[in-house]
């Protein structure tokens, strides 16, 4: 029987896009169950955008979560496999407490991840999916993936101050873009301005790689972050004359979890990120795994916006 | 087009000048009571919002960019970029008792506050246990009738704290205007938000 693709929700629609195209880069399906125990996220709550779960007894006695999230779930079924490469996608629901309502909300949230020898090519091939996802998704609205070097900020921060208050607040303000507020704490712990302007210089930076690659080799001269740039370079040696992919470094994450490339997608009128994602091998290390990953989710609910 | 939220009031009409000495003016902007004023040319449309409104517009993206005290911003903690602080609407966010106050530390302190979460993080990072007391206005009233034993409240010359016999027991941080930027936004308008920004240095 033939359907009308006209029945189709905007939603189901651009589902079946992103499944095609990940399917089509050699991805492939990942069901998981709707279940998950609640000692996975008792463990790693910190990794979770909030710790509260929703959580029930199953009739065996044992403490079951509906899922907050996918990643951990993959990364704790999955085989280690440390010289091959798994792709997977997935599209599943996740249950979070909504920042507006504070209530509990059911988002559908698509990605893939990549795990194993997830080298630079590896880095490179998501970040095309991560912007063909953006460009099926973006209803011929503009739309930007910019891309930062966790590699590049974490050394340079961990080089300005021992105390992990200043570092963790430091990792607050550049995700701010807030120059002025680390120049004043920087101040306040006796950081000379040698040690912090390549930080306050790496945030003033924002453009397409053919532009800021070379200014970053100049800022980062001498400093702990120096080689990174050539791989950085590597990375994105395909994406030179790309105007949707720009280099902003204000992107932060947990350094517990997430090193190298981060990455997040916004699409014009849309306030807030629609994509986000980055590698996570110190995740994988924290799991015990020898495997490396990177991966990303596209966030469907924050696209049904676009249809207003 | 950037779009521009501006906070009523003294302060709003300080950044405007700012804003209009850049090159971005607004004829009329103080005529009427209009909340919406355009300036094609020079590509940006201002709105006069409540200053506790204003990052809740920028985080939401009706606004590109917006003017707010970093009071508001730690109070509500919107995910936004941080651009400049502006150096105007200096103030400083204090705790305040009635003169010959000694800290109790057998009991929780009694805060009366506006700002909760600013209160909450200050005396949680000092490991005191405290009550807090949500206000909306005339806060230091509070220690006067008994209500709490100190307050957290900005001041600017310490006038009013003065004729109610009130006097600074611990400053917990210089307070200003500053320009944030929705994340979303910048993303789209970053070459005119960065002009915008050099020219007002």
């Amino acid at each position: 029987m033939q359907y009308d693709q006209s029945v189709l929700t905007r939603t189901e629609r651009r589902i079946f896009a992103l499944r095609t195209l990940y399917s089509r880069a050699g991805y492939r399906s990942y069901r998981m169950r709707k279940f998950e125990d609640y000692d996975l996220y008792s463990r790693y709550k910190d990794y979770l955008l909030s710790d509260r779960v929703i959580t029930f007894t199953d009739t065996n006695g044992r403490l079951k979560a509906l899922k907050p999230d996918v990643t951990l779930s993959i990364v704790r079924n999955i085989k280690d496999k440390p010289d091959e490469l798994q792709r997977l996608y997935y599209d599943e629901n996740v249950y979070r407490v909504s920042g507006s309502t504070n209530t509990f909300k059911e988002i559908m949230q698509m990605g893939l991840e990549c795990i194993g020898n997830a080298n630079n090519p590896s880095v490179t091939e998501v970040l095309d999916l991560a912007e063909k996802s953006l460009a099926l998704v973006c209803d011929g609205r503009d739309y930007i993936l910019k891309v930062s070097d966790l590699d590049i900020t974490i050394p340079l921060v961990e080089a300005m101050t021992d105390s992990k208050t200043a570092r963790a607040e430091l990792f607050r303000l550049a995700g701010e873009k807030n120059v002025h507020g680390i120049i004043s704490l920087c101040k306040d712990y006796e950081i000379e301005e040698q040690a912090y302007m390549p930080l306050v210089r790496l945030l003033g930076l924002y453009g397409e790689p053919e532009d800021v690659l070379p200014q970053l080799d100049e800022i980062l001269k001498g400093t702990p972050a120096e080689a990174e740039v050539e791989e950085l370079r590597d990375v994105l040696r395909d994406f030179d004359d790309d105007r949707h992919l720009v280099l902003d470094f204000s992107i932060t994450g947990d350094t517990n979890y997430y090193n190298g490339i981060a990455f997040e997608g916004y699409i014009e009128g849309l306030p807030e990120c629609v994509l986000v994602g980055g590698r996570y091998d110190r995740l994988m290390q924290r799991m015990k795994k020898k495997s490396r990953a990177i991966g990303f989710a596209v966030y469907m609910d924050s696209l049904a916006m676009l249809g207003r | 087009m950037i779009n521009v939220a501006l906070p009523k009031g003294r302060l709003g009409e300080k950044v405007y000048k700012m804003f209009e000495e850049a090159g971005y003016g607004c004829p009329d902007i103080f005529v009427g009571r209009k909340l919406v004023f355009e300036n094609e040319e020079a590509g940006v449309r201002y709105f006069w919002v409540k200053p506790s409104d204003v990052p809740i517009y920028v985080e939401r993206g009706a606004a590109d960019i917006g003017v707010a005290g970093k009071d508001i911003l730690l109070e509500h903690e919107p995910n936004i970029y941080e651009l400049r602080d502006l150096g105007i609407g200096k103030c400083r966010m204090v705790v305040a008792a009635p003169a010959g106050f000694e800290d109790d530390r057998g009991y929780p302190l009694r805060v009366a506050t506006k700002f909760v979460n600013i209160a909450q993080s200050f005396y949680s990072s000092n490991g005191r246990d405290i009550d807090i007391i949500k206000l909306n206005g005339s806060i230091e009233i509070a220690p006067i009738l008994g209500l709490s034993d100190v307050i957290v409240d900005l001041v600017e010359t310490g006038t009013t704290l003065k004729e109610n016999n009130l006097v600074i027991v611990e400053e917990i941080m210089d307070i200003s205007a500053r320009l944030i930027a929705n994340k979303s936004g910048y993303n789209f308008k970053s070459r005119e938000i960065n002009t915008l920004l050099e020219r007002m240095k």
